[in-house]
């Protein structure tokens, strides 16, 4: 073979735009099913509500909808980084319940204490969390299962073993973080909504975010290729304390009181909300947006069953745990087919 | 920029860039660097081999900073020059913000980032409030992959490309950081021929540019087409440094493997004794074994009573071989026949019960279960025979433990001791007998002797002409020349992953398995038309 | 610890310290915990107390051995707590046709769950966390649907089970010991045993080895999730009450913090059956030691928090040697 160019090269792959390479049309269904599955379902399952009770698209039943979305989507937030680096975070609905509580408790003092004392506390947790696991290597499920505990402990301790509940007054700037609306929607959304386009930007478009990918895609070459990987770890679980102890506040602000016996239960309902929004739980993959819509569709579904009324409320953790088991093992499908190749 | 007709015009060498003198590197127990001499110039391609424990990973390892070598036992000698200055790299980033760029022999990247995302890790243009200018990092990555002869759509994951194209990237990483050193650990393994074309026109023009190319690679022809000089290693020291050119590849092949063509040797150097020909049926039959990038249509066949060895080079396709008829390997075809009946091929089970065992490679991931004891290991396979109504019979496996523990001379503390705690020699007699238990008819010995002391050898060695007089089918691999030629009755040559010699009787010598070995390519048309052997 | 090899230098002398403490911790934990007690609890040593200690064990402790085998295996089961309070249900619908058939197809319930789990972990190839993860939010779910809220449980057999003794031995804690002792047995004398450890420790060899993987893998989660759903029957005759939203919540923590506790490392290849004992002996003493000297919940939660976390850090410095 010889070669006279300046350009001593042979094409090797080809790859146009709507074509690349190795990918047939059921390789981008599938990937198509996993970057949009949830999305159609949540169109599916409100067009579905729409027709069938005259009471779901009332504007009392989505401004609470998308209220109590917003805590939960917060926490689905912080949750999205860890998963994506790999990782999971047990102790969010104790952070959560813990935040709440703080909140409520320093909003005697202002709102700044209301707002900074849940963030120092549940982000310097999280930061221990990240720590742990990746200074010391332990297991992140272990860490945080203990956290969660540990969290819990402290939150019985702040409140007199939780016979306790501090009340937000009413009339405080940091009570209409929660119950005051702007342009008719309530202020959580708001902060939801500016935190999500925050996090997106963070996760697409800043270097950290590429770290967390990079970690969670493949950790030995992200070493390799110079990325920071006890560092990204050990931030990605304190984001995930902070958004939980900033769900918990604004939640406190929303119910203008800390009630202790929120959040348990929390985290399996968030990364379940991650991992339907198309974000792979064995990590590299994922994205801001399908949470909130893994969020929107669990709360939309949890809406459902409150509306048919004769259906206990724990269908909506048979029809999660059921989701959760589906698209995990899609994933797992997607994922071996895509190594064979 | 110059064009570089053809690869006959080598220019000129350019001054040394990276240079090791009287490097050793020990682990516990094992000496893996012992005083090697190595030195890297900018434009040229340098060849490093070495068979399997010869020392070439754990060099590059020294040279992009994940070991450190040993402290020097004279002042001079133990040290890593590169640009003229000592330098001692702590990590592999700082082996790579120094200039010094490895693409190894599994891709690197992350699969599920784009390509651009892969390409720029950790050094992505920024804009405005430091967020990352996609429009512009993807124009760059494009150009560069351009440059390399690659038009992909970068915005795609990385996984979506082959592999040759992901090696491609790789490369385009580590050429962008303005390497002045390039590694490459075997990165035409898994390549298609028009990708190995790509690879060494983009090779050649690296060294166009000064770079200096560190080539890992078993491929005797590639060497031949792309590297200027070469460095051969063996047990831990280099053996010879000097032009490619100069070294024929019969030459070569006697270097790396530390035999001399014509050489005389008295036999009875090794453990082994004569040969057991027999006339017998083969017990079992491989034939045509494929799999894809490994296997070209592999068939051989073992008769009971006999050492079938099989050679060839590290990557040849050895330990795929036996790993494909033990099931452990599925096959894309070809089929396993074990005494007149086919084995369903890619299942260990199955291979198990119709009497073929093997003896992995790699003892200590594959073999052994360090936690369990000696006596726990050797009847794990043996189990569900050793037990009634799923109750372990500890009386039978004490005898069979008992018994094989004598027979092989197992040194142990007792039954009762951790195999993890074994020596590398007993660890291995306790896998054979794990295997001896269930009464196999065929044994496939990967390595059976490696990393094992001289005294375990020549036992481990004896045990197998044993089993053979026994009546057993032994498969042996082994990079000790010596040992699979006075081990072997027949030798199988592989290479590149397809049958090329078979040596019997007066022929299984080892001149004429170098010369076998080190035989020039015929084509690389079909390989199959030479798969086959001549029984 | 019987056969010493050669030894005799200080870090040698130090390892096997090391070793030493990492192996039976549990057990000095135990004596000093009681110890402690004798000297500082006023009535501790009464018959009175450890029965009630002793009832209050078992099902963790019953919850704890099916996790040993999972972690054993080199997994994990978060589903146990659920499994238990699906049992509850179960139990309480079907008390009905009679106790044994309610207990038969609770333990049944429990059963199908272990299958499940095992599919997902061993065909399809989900991470044990996650597998065990989506049947531990569903099975919860389940058990509510089920059983809407908290139904007492007025059976008289049932009754006797949960407070009736054997020689001023409670039937709670018979069938904890007998359970134990059984599952000990599985691991030291049955094929399933060996092949779980050695495919605990090595899965490539295991495999090399010719062990039939898949079918040991789904009978350890089918042997954990029978094991969880005794351990809500023992739970529910004990509180003569089916409580499905409450009953098992965080059980996979404190199984999980017996069986680390107990010495088994969470990479696999081991199970020590003791050491569990112990570790569960362990949390509820510690937990009774804090409550019998009125020091809050609080503190208990967080004391088994830094337990656990010391407990895990202990088995890394194993696993690394």
């Amino acid at each position: 073979m010889t070669i006279d160019t300046p350009s001593p090269v042979r094409p090797v792959d080809k790859v146009t735009e709507g074509e690349p390479l190795g990918a047939s049309r059921s390789e981008r269904l599938s990937a198509f099913a996993q970057q949009h599955g949830a999305l159609v379902t949540l169109v599916l399952a409100v067009l579905a509500a729409w027709l069938s009770f005259d009471t779901f698209m009332t504007v009392d039943n989505t401004q609470n909808m998308a209220v109590s979305s917003a805590f939960l989507a917060v926490v689905a937030l912080g949750m999205t980084f860890v998963i994506i680096t790999g990782g999971i975070d047990l102790s969010v609905g104790s952070l959560f319940a813990l935040g709440g509580v703080l909140a409520a408790w320093g909003s005697q003092y202002g709102t700044a204490v209301a707002l900074l004392l849940p963030l120092a506390v549940c982000g310097l947790i999280g930061f221990v969390n990240g720590l742990l696991i990746a200074r010391s290597r332990l297991a992140p499920f272990i860490v945080t299962l203990a956290a969660m505990l540990g969290a819990r402990g402290i939150l019985l301790a702040v409140t007199d073993e939780g016979s306790k509940t501090y009340l937000v007054d009413k009339d405080s700037f940091f009570a209409t973080l929660g119950q005051g609306k702007v342009l008719g929607i309530g202020a959580p959304v708001w902060i939801t909504v500016g935190l999500f386009v925050a996090g997106a930007v963070v996760l697409r478009r800043s270097r950290f975010g590429q770290y967390v990918y990079a970690v969670g895609g493949n950790e030995d070459a992200a070493a390799l290729m110079g990325a920071p990987v006890a560092r990204t770890k050990t931030a990605v679980y304190t984001l995930s304390g902070l958004c939980a102890g900033l769900a918990g506040a604004l939640n406190a602000a929303w119910l203008v009181s800390g009630v202790t016996i929120l959040g348990s239960g929390m985290e399996l309902e968030a990364i379940s909300a991650v991992v339907i929004g198309g974000t792979l739980l064995s990590g590299g993959f994922g994205f801001i947006s399908g949470s909130l819509v893994g969020v929107l569709l669990l709360k939309v579904i949890q809406n459902v069953i409150n509306q048919i009324g004769s259906l206990d409320s724990a269908y909506q953790q048979v029809v999660s745990g059921g989701f959760l088991a589906v698209v995990v093992i899609a994933q797992t499908w997607l994922g071996r087919r895509r190594r064979v190749l | 920029m110059p064009s570089t007709t053809g690869h006959d015009t080598r220019p000129v060498m350019g001054a040394a860039v990276l240079s090791v003198r009287g490097l050793s590197k020990t682990f516990p127990g094992v000496h893996a660097l012992d005083g090697v001499d190595f030195t890297a110039h900018a434009g040229e391609v340098h060849a490093l081999i070495g068979e399997n424990g010869a020392g070439k990973s754990t060099l590059i390892k020294v040279l992009t900073g994940v070991y450190r070598p040993d402290p020097a036992a004279t002042p001079g000698t133990g040290v890593i020059t590169y640009d003229g200055s000592e330098v001692e790299f702590t990590t592999p980033l700082a082996a790579q913000h120094a200039g010094i760029s490895t693409i190894y022999q599994e891709v690197n990247l992350v699969p599920l980032m784009s390509v651009a995302r892969n390409l720029f890790l950790g050094r992505e243009p920024r804009g405005r409030l430091g967020l990352i200018d996609f429009r512009r990092m993807h124009r760059e990555a494009e150009q560069a992959l351009r440059d390399l002869g690659v038009r992909v759509d970068v915005r795609r994951p990385l996984r979506e490309l082959g592999v040759g194209a992901q090696q491609m990237v790789a490369l385009a990483r580590a050429v962008a950081v303005d390497a002045r050193v390039v590694i490459m650990d075997e990165p035409t393994s898994s390549l298609e021929p028009r990708e190995v074309a790509t690879l060494f026109g983009v090779i050649r023009m690296l060294r166009a540019r000064g770079v200096a190319v560190i080539y890992v690679s078993h491929r005797l022809d590639e060497l031949y087409e792309v590297c200027d000089t070469v460095t051969v290693l063996r047990d831990g020291t280099s053996v010879h440094s000097g032009p490619i050119a100069e070294l024929d590849r019969l030459r070569l092949v006697s270097l790396m493997l530390g035999r001399e063509v014509g050489d005389v040797r008295d036999e009875g150097l090794t453990n082994f004794s004569g040969n057991h020909d027999t006339e017998a049926q083969p017990i079992l039959e491989a034939q045509e074994l494929t799999v894809h990038h490994q296997l070209r249509g592999v068939s051989l066949a073992i008769r009971p009573g006999e050492v079938v060895g099989l050679g060839g080079l590290l990557g040849s396709g050895r330990s795929e071989t036996a790993k494909a008829i033990a099931g452990a390997l599925p096959p894309d075809s070809g089929r396993v026949v074990v005494a007149g009946a086919a084995v369903r091929t890619g299942s260990t089970p199955a291979a198990i019960r119709a009497g073929v065992s093997l003896l992995p490679e790699d003892r200590k991931a594959e073999g052994i279960v360090p936690g369990l004891s000696v006596r726990e290991n050797i009847a794990l396979a043996a189990l569900p025979g050793l037990s009634r109504f799923g109750l372990v019979d500890e009386a039978r496996i004490d005898r069979v433990v008992d018994t094989f523990m004598k027979r092989l001379r197992i040194k142990a503390s007792g039954p009762h001791q951790r195999v993890g705690e074994l020596s590398g020699g007993n660890q291995q007699k306790v896998l054979l007998a794990r295997w001896l238990a269930m009464n196999p008819k065929v044994l496939l010995l990967d390595e059976p002797t490696r990393g094992i002391d001289v005294g375990a050898k020549a036992e481990v060695q004896k045990l197998i002409d044993e089993l053979a007089d026994d009546g057993l089918g032994v498969l042996l691999i082994s990079s000790d020349v010596e040992e699979l030629i006075e081990g072997s009755d027949r030798v199988v040559v592989l290479k590149d992953g397809a049958v090329v010699e078979e040596l019997t009787g007066d022929a299984v010598t080892e001149d004429r398995l170098l010369r076998a070995i080190a035989a020039a390519p015929a084509t690389t048309a079909d390989p199959r038309t030479r798969g086959g052997d001549d029984d | 610890m019987t056969d010493l090899s050669l030894g005799g230098r200080t870090r040698v002398d130090r390892d096997r310290l090391l070793h030493l403490l990492q192996n039976y911790g549990v057990h000095l934990g135990v004596a000093v915990l009681l110890l402690v007690n004798i000297a500082i609890t006023p009535h501790f040593l009464s018959a009175e107390n450890f029965r009630t200690q002793a009832v209050q064990v078992a099902p963790v402790l019953v919850v704890a051995l099916g996790m040993a085998l999972a972690i054993g295996s080199e997994g994990v089961d978060l589903s146990v707590g659920s499994v238990m309070a699906l049992s509850t249900s179960l139990l309480s619908l079907y008390l009905g046709y009679g106790m044994w058939i309610a207990l038969l197809i609770a333990v049944l319930g429990g059963v199908a769950v272990g299958v499940t789990n095992g599919a997902l972990v061993a065909f399809i190839g989900v991470q044990p966390i996650v597998a065990t993860l989506a049947l531990m939010v569903a099975g919860r779910g389940l058990a509510q649907v089920l059983l809407p809220q908290l139904k007492d449980v007025r059976d008289p057999t049932m009754a006797s089970l949960g407070s009736g003794d054997l020689l001023g031995v409670p039937y709670l804690v018979l069938i904890a010991v007998a359970l134990a002792l059984l599952v000990a047995f599985v691991v030291r004398r049955t094929t399933f045993g060996r092949q779980l450890l050695a495919i605990g420790d090595s899965r490539p060899a295991a495999k090399l080895a010719g062990l039939p993987v898949r079918r040991v893998l789904i009978l350890v989660y089918v042997c954990s999730g029978a094991l969880a759903a005794i351990a809500g029957v023992l739970a529910t005759a004990r509180l003569t009450a089916s409580d499905p939203t409450s009953l098992g919540n965080l059980m996979e923590l404190s199984a999980i913090t017996a069986v680390v506790v107990g010495g088994t490392p969470l990479s696999g290849g081991r199970v020590r059956v003791g050491g569990t004992v112990a570790g569960a002996v362990l949390i509820q003493l510690l937990t009774a030691t804090l409550i019998k000297h009125d020091l809050p919940p609080s503190w208990t939660q967080i004391a088994q928090a830094v337990v656990i976390i010391l407990a895990v850090y202990a088995a890394r410095e194993r696993g690394r040697r």
